[in-house]
């Protein structure tokens, strides 16, 4: 789950994490007021939406007067903001992000995740601020500083001063530069965050350090112990055919192909996907309706599939474990009685009971369902189905 | 022979008494496994499935000599249960549960490691040993005992690979489902040459997934090390960058982690690598004919 910038500085400000002051605003008149209160003569007007090249695509602006705050406000609300990250569609922005500017004198890049390989966080700067970081990875891995942070001991100044001497800080700063990281670490642990990403990370004209920008995402196997997180999850962020199908416990994610997809387990719902590619179609979505696999379930996953006018045929490849194929198979017929399928079901049932399975979908006689043999046979079906074949 | 368990091995069970831990291990003893008695705090004394039921994991391991616990906790009490099998002498813990917080398994799994105790999940079928021992939730039946070694981070695919391979004609020695979660217990590098020194073991499948990079680094181990015929599976060559594919692990961040680099580098490595999950099953009857 991820979070916006201003949420992230609310977490950054507790664990006193400097970071420019400001306010959030959903209208352009308050967006003025949120400038008025702050004072100065220059504000940042920033879009607040889950992702990153948001300056690129035009949705953060810098302001001198606050009847300029007021007109970019108005031009990015409601705007539909374009970054790589996006998608072409873009995404509407609902809210802006009011702060005060800020006497910038250097820009770095510092970011904290789990290095999966290590099974530790990793805490990464650069000197690079402002770029993305993959880019910087990928030309000049070099200027990348990177130090691991064993849980057991946590971070230590000796890790902020590699890091800080990495980036050729003055002496003078390295204090500085420390506090900031070694707060941020605890930001990390404290929120089962996955990942902190601050770029740019600015150091002021009196030699502080500032996170200009923030992005935080965060582990969802922990957030049953993560209140405060919990409640600033934004869902008109998130696909609602993912939302809803999250509450009956199916693992949904859109994809733009037109062969649908009700696998059971994460790493079959992927093959199935990759051998509808590979026999020449294109999968429609990722779809894991999890252990159970019943009546209600399959309605439902029939249900979100079909949400997608795109679908133009469905693929049901379960493999029967300790979930019963002949169940599944009484699922899938019960399922058509619930919900009106109007694609071609191109069922595979392999595994426990699947012959009492086959022999259960060829008595009930529904013409849209077509039985499979096994998974390159499903695959071919409901590719050739799909073309209307 | 096999890998890690057999029929002599002693088991408990963490979470015996629940509903998801009474019902599997039913299904294990079942299959033959001897799961000798099982840990749910506060029921110490009692007797479930026929089995002495313990306060705590050590009180198990000492009246039982069980080397092998496999946890059936809850989420949120699963790096407790972990770090507590460790502290007992557990020396293999086969973590089924699915959802346990990636910082908490961070710590329990440094902790297991400090305290020489393998794991294996979380998130996972878990092992087995054809016709000896299932430590577990996979249909038994599916594996025949045979001479291929199977290492997957999928539990649906690991059954649909080892139903192939029987298929085919073949078998399984041991199949060990690792997980797909950010920080799992062994992997590829260690259970490779685990197979590679089992006499039994002829060839051995490995499915991997999209997320991490330990697929490169059992490339490069396979490369080194391993004489045995290896076939391998990579799910998620159609996944879109960025978005997790169910199991927690199963991510391709910015460039990093795809399908692609890992066929790529897997193949470079001498293994022979699918592109349709479909053709495991044919894989190993080729790789299997040419020894």
């Amino acid at each position: 789950m991820n979070i916006h910038e201003y949420q992230a500085k609310e977490l950054f400000k507790k664990y006193n994490v400097p970071t420019p002051r400001g306010h959030i605003a959903f209208t352009p008149d308050e967006a003025v007021k949120a400038a008025q209160e702050l004072g100065g003569s220059i504000w940042v007007v920033k879009a607040q939406i889950h992702a990153g090249g948001r300056g690129l695509g035009g949705g953060v602006k810098l302001a001198r007067s606050t009847e300029e705050v007021r007109s970019i406000a108005k031009e990015i609300l409601g705007m539909q903001l374009v970054t790589h990250q996006t998608g072409p569609e873009g995404k509407l922005v609902q809210k802006v992000y009011i702060e005060e500017g800020a006497d910038i004198k250097k820009e770095y890049y510092l970011g904290l995740l789990l290095d999966r390989a290590l099974e530790m966080p990793i805490m990464m700067a650069s000197t690079e601020g402002g770029m993305a970081i993959e880019d910087v990875a990928h030309n000049t891995p070099e200027k990348i500083i990177k130090v691991s942070i064993d849980p057991l001991i946590g971070f230590q100044s000796f890790h902020g001063r590699k890091l800080a001497f990495g980036l050729g800080l003055p002496t003078e700063e390295i204090n500085n530069f420390i506090k900031f990281a070694s707060a941020l670490y605890k930001v990390y642990m404290d929120h089962d965050a996955e990942m902190i990403e601050i770029n740019p990370l600015v150091k002021t004209g009196d030699g502080k350090f500032l996170a200009l920008d923030a992005k935080m995402g965060f582990d969802n196997n922990a957030l049953y112990r993560q209140n405060q997180v919990n409640e600033m999850r934004d869902l008109t962020e998130e696909e609602p055919t993912e939302i809803e199908a999250d509450k009956y416990g199916l693992s949904y994610i859109k994809l733009d192909g037109n062969v649908g997809c009700m696998v059971n387990g994460a790493g079959l719902a992927m093959g199935t996907m990759d051998t509808i590619n590979y026999e020449g179609g294109k999968p429609a979505n990722f779809l894991d309706v999890g252990g159970s696999a019943s009546a209600e379930t399959v309605a439902k996953g029939f249900d979100i599939i079909l949400k997608d006018p795109n679908v133009k045929a469905i693929f049901v490849n379960i493999f029967g474990g300790i979930v019963r194929c002949d169940r599944v198979a009484n699922g899938i017929i019960e399922a058509t009685k619930i919900t009106n399928v109007n694609v071609p079901v191109i069922v595979r049932l392999d595994g426990t009971n699947a012959i009492e399975a086959a022999e259960i979908l060829n008595n009930a006689g529904i013409v849209n369902i077509i039985a499979a043999t096994d998974l390159a046979d499903g695959a071919r079906k409901a590719v050739a189905a799909a073309k209307g074949e | 022979m096999s890998i890690l368990v057999n029929k002599d091995t002693k088991v408990i069970v963490q979470g015996f008494t629940g509903k998801e831990g009474s019902f599997h291990a039913e299904q294990c003893m079942a299959y033959g496994t001897k799961i000798v008695g099982g840990v749910t705090p506060g029921k110490g004394g009692q007797e479930h499935l026929g089995q002495p039921v313990f306060n705590t994991v050590s009180e198990a391991v000492a009246a039982t000599g069980a080397t092998v616990s496999m946890i059936f906790v809850p989420p949120a009490f699963v790096s407790d249960a972990v770090m507590e099998a460790a502290d007992a002498g557990i020396t293999l813990a086969v973590i089924i549960t699915e959802g346990a917080p990636v910082k908490d398994m961070m710590y329990a799994k440094a902790y297991a490691t400090k305290k020489d105790m393998m794991t294996i999940g979380p998130n996972c079928p878990g092992i087995i040993t054809a016709d000896e021992c299932k430590i577990g939730i996979m249909p038994g039946f599916i594996f025949k005992k045979g001479n291929v070694g199977l290492i997957s981070k999928s539990g649906t695919l690991t059954y649909e690979s080892a139903n192939q391979v029987v298929k085919e004609g073949f078998g399984i020695t041991t199949a060990v489902g690792i997980g797909g979660d950010p920080i799992i217990g062994l992997s590829y590098k260690q259970l490779l040459p685990m197979f590679e020194a089992d006499p039994e073991t002829h060839a051995i499948v490995m499915i991997g997934e999209i997320g991490g990079d330990l697929e490169i680094q059992a490339a490069a181990y396979i490369k080194e090390h391993i004489t045995k015929p290896v076939v391998a599976f990579i799910a998620g060559q159609t996944a879109p960058a960025g978005k997790r594919m169910g199991h927690a692990g199963a991510i391709i961040s910015g460039s990093a982690g795809t399908a692609q680099e890992k066929m790529a580098a897997l193949e470079a490595a001498g293994v022979k690598v699918v592109v349709s999950p479909a053709d495991i099953g044919k894989a190993v009857a080729e790789v299997m004919a040419k020894l």
